[in-house]
């Protein structure tokens, strides 16, 4: 008899976990943003079972498959992780936690972090039970993140920070934030930056929320009025935060190109099938919506096989140059062609807004979220820079 | 299969590369095209090619190629694409043999592959009739008779039909214009009676023909295939055909951005460098970008062929749309940042667009495969 390689083994051990342990209501797709989990000390559920999809997969470390398993992670391989992915994407099961901790916050940690700051924060990141917000951008400085100038000053035991952030989403809710701080003045400006964890109870520390053209407030304004920080809280070196903040915005871009599928789980062609109708001879009735339909979908599926291809080439050890940027760049560009597109084909339906039978005006209010792709992380403009300049080698 | 080339596959890339940059660089192809060469590439270099093994590489071991697949014969025609190298590898390599392959009997397999393998015999497909890729709409008639068939029409854009040595006809034996059955596949002689052929040199410089075929007459294992029953098998030739040009799409849009690329870092204007001028930059970034998905979709497309992927043909449309977009983008580009100098016969860059636009033209092009792919999909 032919015994099962380890990794079949480990993906029948999967499906049976996952046909045990994940409930029904998990496994329908995400309809809006509210549908995602985001953990935290005081957390919001769109459904019962969403706390015990995460809990139980927090425990087994699978909210954060390739963690390690000492900080409460999965501790997985990459072919492991790449299992669970397809055993849970098979069955449609919904992902049991978002969180900027897992997606930026956490791989920052595991590379640049000390040990008590790992064993601090990750497990809790693991099990959702503190949530952060990223506090990079300030008024003056955007695209120009190195700019920036909340200062934290070194007062013995402990930084005295002073300044604004603007654009933290989710500050109202987070518990921690991450932030850059500039330690010196003295330098170019990449240096004297440094990387600062920030409890949001902390005295000092206010937000104001910001509404956006969606009409959602997820957005905020972060303020520091003396907030007093301790030292213990520096990640890596003073004073070399760019480089660990770098690291992290290529985690940020990788995740931001994900966003944005149709939630629905219908492919543009059939949302088009179904709201324009196919002529005598099975065409789609309106034929610029079906051309552009389809140069989409060719351009999705190129997407798609990109995407794979970085994943297997990073496995390889071989890789794109600027990876992270032209995922990024092709990734929010066509997010918001698909929408525009998905707008068109919904017509006169995806134009409400408020009333009844309009699901809160979904549509619209997804088409316009998508705008901010191209502008969250470094806009389209900044990543297009870098990969004239540091891939293509283009001079300035 | 991951989505990378494997070690040999790197190391078959890489010989390939400089393979063709040495012996059959640009500055060849130009020689051909300013001397009216006769058969319109290097006999040489294509003896040279098959000692490589190159025309069998998709070939099985069994009928006397190398039995490495389509993925390998992709990475070589990129190369192709990048040296602008003239050669029968598609018309007989790429097409040819995979039409044996696929329509073939044992028999015809065993007696004709062995001599595509080995470079001793090339193919070329006859199946364009009017000005577009229309395989149902094909209506030259092959007339059944008693011990075989007669064929009477005429082919256009066929690659390589001047030289090939075998024909593969595509003919109707039955329905009409526009029907999906009755057509049939044929092999026959170049120089058999009743076969004419007019050379027509295409703006890229390499060669086509148009050819009649006037009371041509095909004995009964000229046959390829079922009666009648071809235009499936034929669909999934073309589908490899049609990633086969992909990949040699990719090869000559990846060399003439490099080109181009290179010319942005020493070209000065205004006492900078040209490509200092971020309105150049950012059209260069989204060149690249759309270079690497090309890439991808190509590779994935030549994997689904070696892998039997059913959904073939929808990704084979979607690839060779894709690249028929890029490699448009790509040469225009080209000429474009190349300012004056890139309109210029002299300069090697304004090549790069004419073989673009054969090569997207051959078994469809964009607007063909795009309304293809959504059709397949069912809208
Ligand atoms: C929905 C959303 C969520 C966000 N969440 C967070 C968050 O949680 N935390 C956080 O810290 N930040 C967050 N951001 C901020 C985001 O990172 C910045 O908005 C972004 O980096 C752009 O900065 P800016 O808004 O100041 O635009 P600016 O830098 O003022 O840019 C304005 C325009 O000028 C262009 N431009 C600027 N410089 C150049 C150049 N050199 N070359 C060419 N064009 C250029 C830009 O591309 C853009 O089109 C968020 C933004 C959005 C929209």
């Amino acid at each position: 008899m032919v015994s099962l390689s380890d990794l079949e083994e480990f993906r029948h051990e999967v499906r049976r976990w996952l046909g045990a342990n994940c409930p029904e209501s998990m496994r329908t797709p995400v309809l809006s943003d509210a549908d995602y989990y985001l953990g935290g000390s005081n957390p919001e559920f769109s459904h019962p079972d969403q706390k015990r999809w995460a809990d139980l997969m927090a425990e087994k470390g699978w909210t954060t498959p390739t963690w390690p398993s000492e900080y409460g992670g999965g501790g997985l391989t990459r072919e492991e992780a790449a299992i669970l992915r397809d055993e849970m994407s098979a069955i449609g099961a919904r992902s049991p936690l978002n969180s900027f901790g897992i997606s930026m916050l956490g791989p920052a940690l595991l590379e640049y972090g000390n040990e008590d700051q790992k064993s601090e924060h990750l497990p809790k990141i693991v099990r959702g039970e503190i949530t952060w917000c990223q506090g990079y951008s300030e008024p003056g400085a955007g695209s120009d993140l190195a700019s920036l100038q909340t200062r934290a000053e070194d007062t013995g035991d402990h930084y005295l920070v002073n300044g604004q952030k603007v654009w933290t989403s989710f500050a109202d809710k987070a518990d921690w934030i991450f932030c850059l701080v500039r330690t010196d003045n003295s330098g170019t400006k990449h240096e004297g930056i440094s990387f600062l964890l920030v409890e949001m109870a902390s005295e000092g520390v206010s937000v104001r929320p910001i509404k956006l053209i969606s009409g959602k407030s997820s957005f905020c304004e972060t303020f520091f009025d003396n907030v007093r920080v301790p030292k213990e809280n520096l990640v890596g070196e003073e004073g070399k935060g760019w480089e660990i903040a770098k690291y992290l915005l290529t985690h940020e871009r990788e995740t931001i190109s994900g966003f944005g599928q149709d939630s629905s789980g219908r492919t543009l062609a059939e949302v088009a099938t179904e709201e324009i109708g196919l002529g005598a001879d099975g065409r789609l009735e309106d034929g610029v919506l079906r051309r552009d339909v389809a140069q989409l979908e060719v351009d999705l599926l190129a997407f798609a096989a990109t995407m794979d291809r970085v994943r297997d080439e990073a496995k390889a050890g071989q890789g794109l140059g600027a990876a992270s940027s032209i995922v990024k760049y092709c990734g929010t560009e066509l997010n918001k062609r698909r929408f525009e597109l998905m707008m068109s084909l919904h017509g006169e339906r995806a134009l409400a807004w408020e009333g009844e039978h309009c699901d809160d005006g979904e549509m619209p209010r997804a088409w316009l979220r998508t705008k901010a792709n191209s502008i969250e992380g470094g806009t389209s403009e900044i990543q297009l820079n870098i990969v004239a300049k540091r891939v293509l080698g283009l001079p300035s | 299969m991951a989505l990378v080339l494997d070690d040999d596959q790197l190391m078959l890339r890489d010989t390939a590369g400089r393979f063709l940059a040495e012996r059959a660089p640009i500055a060849q192809l130009r020689r051909l095209r300013d001397e009216h060469d006769e058969l319109g590439y290097s006999a040489q270099l294509w003896q040279e090619m098959a000692t490589m093994g190159w025309p069998g590489i998709a070939i099985p071991e069994k009928f006397g190629g190398l039995g490495m697949g389509y993925t390998e014969l992709g990475i070589v025609l990129e190369q192709v694409g990048r040296n602008l190298s003239a050669s029968p590898l598609e018309a007989s390599a790429l097409v040819g043999a995979t039409a044996v392959a696929e329509l073939g009997t044992e028999a015809q397999k065993e007696s004709l592959l062995p001599a595509v393998a080995g470079g001793e015999l090339t193919f070329a497909l006859a199946l364009q009739e009017g000005s577009r890729h229309q395989p149902r709409k094909t209506a030259m008639s092959a007339l059944k008779q008693s011990d075989g068939w007669v064929l009477q029409g005429r082919k256009v854009l066929v690659f390589d039909g001047h030289t090939a040595d075998k024909m593969i006809v595509v003919a109707r034996t039955a329905g009409r214009p526009g029907d999906e059955t009755g057509l049939s596949v044929f092999v026959v002689d170049a120089d058999t009676d009743g076969v004419l052929v007019e050379r027509v040199v295409m703006v890229d410089s390499r060669n086509s023909a148009n050819v009649s075929f006037d009371g041509v007459e095909v004995g009964p294992d000229g046959l390829l295939g079922s009666e009648g029953g071809a235009y499936a098998p034929l669909q999934r030739v073309l589908d490899i055909a049609n990633v086969g040009m992909a990949a040699e799409l990719l090869g000559l849009s990846a060399e003439a951005f490099e080109r181009t690329l290179e010319y942005l870092k020493v070209r000065e204007q205004f006492g900078v460098p040209i490509g200092s001028f971020q309105a150049l930059q950012h059209r260069a970034a989204k060149m690249y970008a759309e270079l690497e998905l090309a890439r991808s979709i190509v590779l994935t497309s030549l994997q689904a062929i070696d892998g039997a992927d059913d959904s073939l043909s929808a990704l084979a449309s979607a690839c060779k749309a894709k690249l028929c977009e890029v490699a448009t983008l790509v040469t225009a580009e080209a000429i474009q940042m190349h300012g004056g100098i890139g309109m210029t016969d002299e300069a090697d860059i304004g090549l790069f667009i004419k073989r673009a636009r054969v090569a997207q033209q051959t078994y469809g092009d964009y607007s063909y495969h795009l309304d293809r792919f959504a059709r397949l999909n069912s809208y």
